[in-house]
């Protein structure tokens, strides 16, 4: 389970509302390559991933994401507190405040709505991490053009700042993880398994080898009794 | 103070209430900002090492940095606790001060 936190990761201090930054910040929030796909994204995958390490890091960048789409959320809401609606509607906002109003919604910087189809979750450990490398390097270059947009107002390049930072750092763990994942799929195999070859009038109790009457080690079998025994 | 706010209750328990009062000074904004900021650094740091240690479990000196930054930010938050209100729902009070404004996302959040 999760518990709630009364505090903001990193701090956002807003002198002033500028909901013309608001209208392409909100993309973090709900766009192809926001904070919320993230965060699902990696909580999604992380219940079927078999590598303990890969495991603990898709749970807790997720984790980290989810505080991240907080600080988006608050970071679209300060931008636009208290502005009148004509300022939303001059701002481009206007067709956001007719459906939303004043609360945040998440959308892309185009306006549509959140889309569960960029989550990638594709039940193979390799393509899920090559998946979210992508997703964190596709998130910093959206970070780094919000930021050419929003030189303006230090405040917010301020924190889209830190936010960028994260995806370097989710991108190097991710990066390490999938490593672990690679040298363990690659790891050459050997198994020990009780041997029953040698004894005698053993018959096989697998229903499938003895109704087709099929064996898949009948090369391996030596027990002379090749349509019972399949080992 | 503190004797006071037991003595009036209701609940009939016993239990002693950890809050204290807030200090009063003209600087009291600041001092609370600056133990959030703190505080906010040493959370900052934990989540940090622990992305770290998950696929570095065995580094010992990310592992010693951790406990004493948990230590710290353990120490600083039921101090911070005791005299802004909670910072989880788990954090016992007589007062339900969770309701307190502001939630994070508000402007003048700490």
């Amino acid at each position: 389970m999760w518990n709630y936190n009364k505090t903001l990761q990193y701090p956002i201090k807003i002198k002033c509302a500028n909901p013309r930054l608001a209208k392409f910040i909100i993309s973090q929030y709900g766009g192809p390559d926001g904070e919320l796909g993230a965060s699902l994204r990696y909580l999604s995958q992380r219940f079927a991933m078999p590598d303990e390490k890969a495991k603990a890091i898709l749970n807790d960048i997720g984790t980290e994401e989810l505080g991240h789409l907080e600080m988006v959320g608050a970071l679209v809401h300060r931008l636009t507190d208290g502005v009148c609606p004509e300022e939303l509607a001059k701002a481009g906002l206007g067709a956001y405040y007719t459906d939303h109003g004043v609360d945040v919604y998440p959308q892309s910087a185009a306006g549509m709505p959140f889309d569960a189809n960029c989550l990638a979750c594709k039940g193979d450990p390799v393509a899920n991490l090559q998946e979210d490398l992508a997703a964190e390097q596709k998130a910093r270059a959206t970070y780094e053009k919000l930021i050419d947009l929003c030189k303006d107002d230090p405040d917010v390049v301020d924190v889209l700042r830190f936010l960028r930072e994260r995806e370097v750092v989710h991108f190097q763990r991710f990066g390490e993880a999938l490593r672990g994942v690679q040298d363990k799929l690659a790891r050459k195999n050997f198994y020990m398994n009780e041997c029953k070859m040698e004894m005698p009038n053993f018959e096989c109790t697998n229903a499938f080898n003895s109704v087709n009457n099929y064996s898949p080690c009948d090369s391996l079998c030596n027990c002379n009794n090749n349509t019972k025994c399949c080992r | 103070m503190l004797e006071d706010m037991n003595e009036n209750r209701n609940c009939g328990c016993t239990c002693v209430c950890p809050c204290e009062q807030e200090p009063e000074c003209e600087c009291k904004e600041a001092i609370r900002r600056d133990m959030m900021m703190q505080l906010r650094a040493y959370y900052f740091s934990i989540n940090d090492l622990a992305l770290y240690l998950d696929t570095h479990p065995d580094d010992e000196k990310a592992l010693c940095l951790h406990r004493e930054y948990a230590k710290k930010a353990r120490e600083l938050s039921d101090k911070y606790q005791k005299l802004y209100g909670p910072l989880t729902i788990s954090y016992p009070c007589r007062k339900w001060r969770w309701l307190e404004e502001p939630w994070p996302w508000e402007r003048g959040s700490f």
